[in-house]
């Protein structure tokens, strides 16, 4: 039987892989987009590894409502960029200066 | 080692490849196609820890829509990605620095883990002997209905957000008009002329 730490570590690898990712395209908004997808599903994979082993479906409720937010996220930001990209015809992040925050 | 072990392993690393390469890929097509595979594989996972409904959710939802509009505006948008790409190496080595920090934060954390006393006492919805769809059907429409209906309205929000940030009103292309359809005559829209034979106009 695979044990609960298995999952863990498999969860905190994708974790870094999309902060890596963070920091290895900074440029690229889209990408970037991905990487904080792969972020939130190991986060799912752990709620649904703890529901498993802990014997309880409060995780896998989570791990629902964790998903609706993630395509709200997703589209509303594929939706500024493309709003952004026929503004300015770049989807550079050093471009978004207009607020000069 | 049995067949769930291998499964796992399997599934494991397909995941953790899907998420490597969505990363660091050039082309931001193959990286939306590296996501697909992470999120299938991240599916079998659930399947193998008996989550059926949230594996199956995972792959309609993301697969069959987030990873398709993740396609449509990769392709919609006329950018070059070759020099977007050109300062990765800039930052890799920090990258790589700040990942294996987290990355053994993490591992400490699961190191000394371990339950709390009494957990079983606890527990909020245990898990019973029904299926996983009817038993978490029950679970959602019962104590978590409000919940449920409150991400409902986060996509009603989300999509009627998206439609608005990206309709726009083109002025320099022809349009249906209709009050000037509906208010067409025949009389003035058409002449009768009577043309002899072997003759012109």
């Amino acid at each position: 039987m695979i044990g609960l730490e298995h999952y863990l570590a498999v969860a905190a690898a994708l974790f870094v892989i999309g902060i890596f990712g963070l920091f290895l395209n900074r440029k690229n908004i889209i990408i970037l987009l991905m990487s904080i997808e792969l972020m939130l599903l190991s986060v799912n994979i752990n709620f649904v590894a703890f529901s498993a082993y802990l014997n309880d479906y409060v995780g896998q409720i989570f791990t629902l409502f964790v998903l609706t937010v993630a395509a709200a996220e997703a589209a509303i930001g594929l939706a500024i960029l493309v709003c952004f990209f026929r503004n300015k015809g770049s989807i550079d992040v050093e471009d978004v200066n207009v607020m000069k925050g | 080692m049995g067949i769930a072990e291998i499964a796992f392993y399997a599934f494991s690393m397909s995941t953790l490849i899907g998420g490597i390469f969505t990363v660091v890929s050039r082309n931001p097509v193959h990286s939306v196609l590296w996501l697909i595979l992470a999120f299938l594989s991240a599916a079998g996972l659930f399947v193998l820890l008996g989550a059926e409904f949230v594996a199956m959710l995972l792959i309609i939802v993301y697969v069959g829509a987030v990873a398709v509009l993740f396609l449509f505006v990769v392709m919609m948008l006329d950018v070059d990605f070759a020099e977007l790409k050109a300062e990765m190496a800039k930052y890799l080595p920090l990258g790589l620095l700040i990942g294996v920090i987290v990355l053994m934060q993490l591992m400490f954390a699961v190191g000394v883990w371990d339950y709390s006393t009494g957990y079983e006492g606890r527990l909020a919805a245990e898990i019973g002997t029904g299926t996983n769809t009817a038993e978490l059907g029950a679970i959602i429409y019962d104590d978590y209905i409000l919940i449920f209906q409150l991400s409902g309205l986060i996509l009603l929000v989300a999509m009627i957000g998206a439609i608005v940030l990206t309709l726009r009103h083109r002025v320099d292309i022809k349009r249906q008009d209709v009050v000037a359809q509906m208010m067409r005559d025949p009389a003035k829209a058409m002449e009768l002329k009577d043309v002899k034979p072997g003759q012109g106009l």
